[in-house]
């Protein structure tokens, strides 16, 4: 069955069916799909950071500085759109998933290579669909990434395409999560159990089950507000009956468990890079595995925190509280059990172990700050402000962005078969951890002082917060600069690479660096005392 | 073209695979309802008077015979099923043909369902609607469409799975040994007969 891959080509370099870009775009290969999402979603990440800097610089001072409010609310809008459903949500798993999942599971491909192109094809369907809605009709989106009802069917702006948009990009999240359930149950190699897989694959379990179970919650929400809109069916709309709320009740059930499919693979991600540079077997592996599905669990029944000051019942909002609180117990776990890897361990400091930890530290700040906004009487104080723009972008840039970054580093390798220029590298990662954290740490600040978001203006007393933020963001774009330059010039011209330059024990460090084809010249087989940690 | 440096993948069909896969995806299609049938719930216990006065416009006849139907197509293609098992491909064939037939008789009821309501006025938006309805029963016919309309979408999208599957049965590329498309076909028409079981008392039988 299997025809064997020429001597010396890999997938970067073979030639199959089609030639030249169409070998690339029409490509069911994983890695080839892999590396097409990092070239999409870097390429919208950078589109993102550009309006973020947009944002910053027209914060540098009070009252206009650069655009007008209604500008700066575009802004914003199509800022949380891209950043949210074109980078953090696909990100990891559909970059790094299918890059190095089948290969850690001792697979050829995914289990529906074809479903796997056409979710990619979908995601730039989806992306095209939201560019649209900036170029053409009345103006672009300013509702927010939310979408809230009644504004979202009310406002004269261009909001169809944006919210078809967002539609199709949930419709390829389903379907990469559906390929690596499928994937994960079926396609593992002999002796690879359920208690031998790396916790990367098994944090991409928990999120593909999130995927699959809550993203159809907000397709259909996205719907109803495009009919809105268009017929005027009254669902969500308050003259007709409807009730607004309610819109928001069915987006957070959808867009609460969301934030762990951002941060999920982004644990796992963490959980290979801390005992590879600790050499040393993972602390608490069973524990890791625990709160990764705790935290998929737990993550569907805490929406309401989003909403406390919208207009709910007092059960309601203790419930909410207790259950916020509680879902915070697996992720201090994981801290715990990566913190008690490195305790004794062989430290070999390289870049990835530099995000890694520095992951870890704006991660536990991120989390415990959230759990300030969980609690009733501190919510009600902070919701609104820049205090949850930081403790947002602290978790989701700090916590998903830190470890992409790491997960880049660690794995950059084996995807191209060439090492970066480390110096380069640890320079890139402490400018931009340097930035990130004179970026966004006024910013709580300043929302405990009362400065509310989604503002393009502020008072004078906000005015020192501000500027400190805004030097951040372009400390932070430099840093972003010298960690890309210094990404794309080594994937052409780095030193070739060692299959395993880390001495990692998962089964993608077996295997030539850039990997075959067909990732195995024979179907590995794990042997009673292999396992994805087992140092000496 | 060089053999040497064409690489092809191998073949990797698992009919376990398909078939979770199948599954896995109706669990979202019954999420996508899930949410649709909770908004129904919130909305019917705010406004129950409404709710069984609207409910009183509906033609149960039409509703009733649609029910039949798609039962009973139900069961024809879960006997294709059984027939491309038993390696009758022709009686496979004939009895998807009969299903797809049943999908289109009752997509043409639908229509003239629809239809009646529109000469009556009512469609979402509609002058009747906002001027002479309570807001409960503007609720009930814009669920009523958008719920019913989803599901005659999926009528189509099963359609267009039964086209494909017959395709496959003609060109003998679905068989006993290979049967996953003409199985998924009919998991999928299940779904949706399911979700009109649920769909038919709601909106026709509750008051």
């Amino acid at each position: 069955m299997q025809t064997t891959a020429v001597n010396g080509a890999n997938y970067l370099t073979y030639q199959g069916k089609y030639k030249g870009l169409l070998g690339w775009i029409l490509s069911t290969d994983h890695k080839r799909i892999g590396l097409l999402y990092l070239y999409s979603i870097a390429t919208m990440f950078t589109t993102g950071v550009l309006l973020g800097l947009a944002m910053k610089f027209e914060l540098l001072a009070p009252g206009k500085t650069i655009m007008e409010a209604q500008t700066y609310n575009s802004v914003f809008t199509v800022h949380g759109v891209i950043m949210i459903f074109m980078v953090v949500v696909p990100g990891l798993p559909a970059v790094f998933g299918n890059l190095m999942l089948p290969i850690m599971i001792g697979a050829r491909d995914v289990a529906f290579p074809k479903l796997n192109l056409l979710s990619w094809w979908l995601y730039v369907a989806g992306v095209f669909l939201v560019l649209a809605a900036l170029l053409f009709g009345k103006g672009s989106p300013d509702t927010g990434w939310t979408f809230y009802a009644p504004y979202s069917f009310k406002t004269g702006t261009n909001m169809l395409p944006a919210i078809f948009g967002a539609f199709v990009l949930g419709f390829s999240s389903i379907l990469t999560g559906l390929n690596f359930l499928v994937t994960i149950h079926r396609l593992r190699c002999k002796g690879m159990k359920w208690m031998k897989l790396p916790l990367f694959v098994w944090t991409l379990y928990g999120t593909a089950w999130i995927q699959l179970l809550a993203t159809p919650v907000v397709g259909i929400t996205l719907v109803l507000v495009a009919l809105e809109r268009v017929f005027g069916v009254g669902i969500f709309d308050p003259a007709l009956g409807g009730d607004p709320i309610l819109y928001q009740h069915l987006f957070w059930i959808y867009s609460h468990p969301a934030v762990y499919i951002m941060i999920l693979p982004a644990m796992g991600a963490i959980s290979e890079i801390i005992p590879t540079f600790s050499q040393k077997h993972i602390f608490g592996y069973k524990a890791l595995i625990a709160s990764t599905m705790a935290i998929a669990f737990v993550g569907y029944l805490v929406w309401g925190h989003h909403m406390f000051t919208a207009g709910m019942s007092g059960t309601a909002q203790y419930y909410f509280s207790l259950l916020t609180f509680i879902v915070a117990i697996p992720s201090a776990i994981k801290v715990f059990n990566w913190i008690s890897t490195l305790y004794k361990g062989s430290i070999n400091v390289q870049t990835p172990f530099y995000w890694a930890v520095s992951f870890i530290f704006v991660f536990m700040i991120g989390g415990l700050s959230g759990l300030v906004l969980g609690a009733l009487a501190t919510d009600v104080h902070v919701h609104d402000t820049a205090f949850v723009v930081a403790h947002f972008h602290y978790i989701v840039f700090g916590g998903t962005g830190f470890a992409f970054f790491a997960a880049i580093h660690y794995w950059f390798p084996k995807i191209f078969g060439r090492m970066y220029d480390k110096a380069w590298a640890n320079t890139g990662w402490l400018v931009f951890f340097v930035g990130f954290l004179a970026l966004y740490t006024p910013m709580f600040y300043l929302g405990m002082m009362g400065m509310p978001r989604r503002y393009y203006d502020y008072l004078e007393e906000f005015h020192g917060g501000n500027i400190l933020s805004t030097f951040g963001s372009w400390v932070l774009a430099t840093g972003f600069i010298i960690i890309v330059v210094n990404l794309v010039r080594s994937a052409r011209k780095g030193a070739p690479a060692e299959a395993n330059p880390w001495h990692g024990k998962t089964l993608e460090w077996t295997v030539p660096s850039p990997p075959p084809v067909l990732n195995f010249d024979e179907e590995p087989v794990l042997g009673e005392k292999d396992g994805p940690y087992n140092y000496e | 073209m060089e053999h040497a440096h064409h690489v092809e993948h191998p073949d990797m069909y698992d009919a376990e695979s398909s078939k979770v896969g199948m599954w896995l995806f109706i669990f979202t299609e019954l999420l996508l309802f899930g949410a649709l049938f909770v908004i129904y719930a919130v909305y019917r216990y705010m406004n129950p008077d409404a709710f069984h006065l609207a409910g009183e416009e509906l033609n149960r006849v039409i509703g009733t015979v649609n029910t039949v139907i798609l039962l009973i197509s139900s069961m024809t293609i879960a006997m294709a099923t059984t027939a491309l098992q038993k390696g009758q491909r022709n009686v496979a064939i004939g009895l998807v043909s009969i299903t797809f037939v049943i999908g289109l008789v009752f997509l043409v009821n639908k229509y003239f369902e629809w239809g009646v309501k529109f000469s009556h006025g009512i469609w979402p938006g509609s002058e009747h609607m906002m001027n002479e309805m309570s807001h409960g029963e503007i609720l009930f016919f814009g669920l009523y469409f958008v719920m019913t309309g989803l599901h005659a979408l999926h009528i189509i999208i099963g359609m267009a799975i039964m086209v494909f599957a017959v395709r496959g049965l003609v060109r003998g590329k679905v068989h006993a040994d290979r049967p996953s498309l003409l199985d998924n076909c009919g998991l999928y028409w299940h779904l949706v007969d399911l979700i009109w079981i649920f769909l038919f008392p709601l909106f026709y039988l509750i008051h």
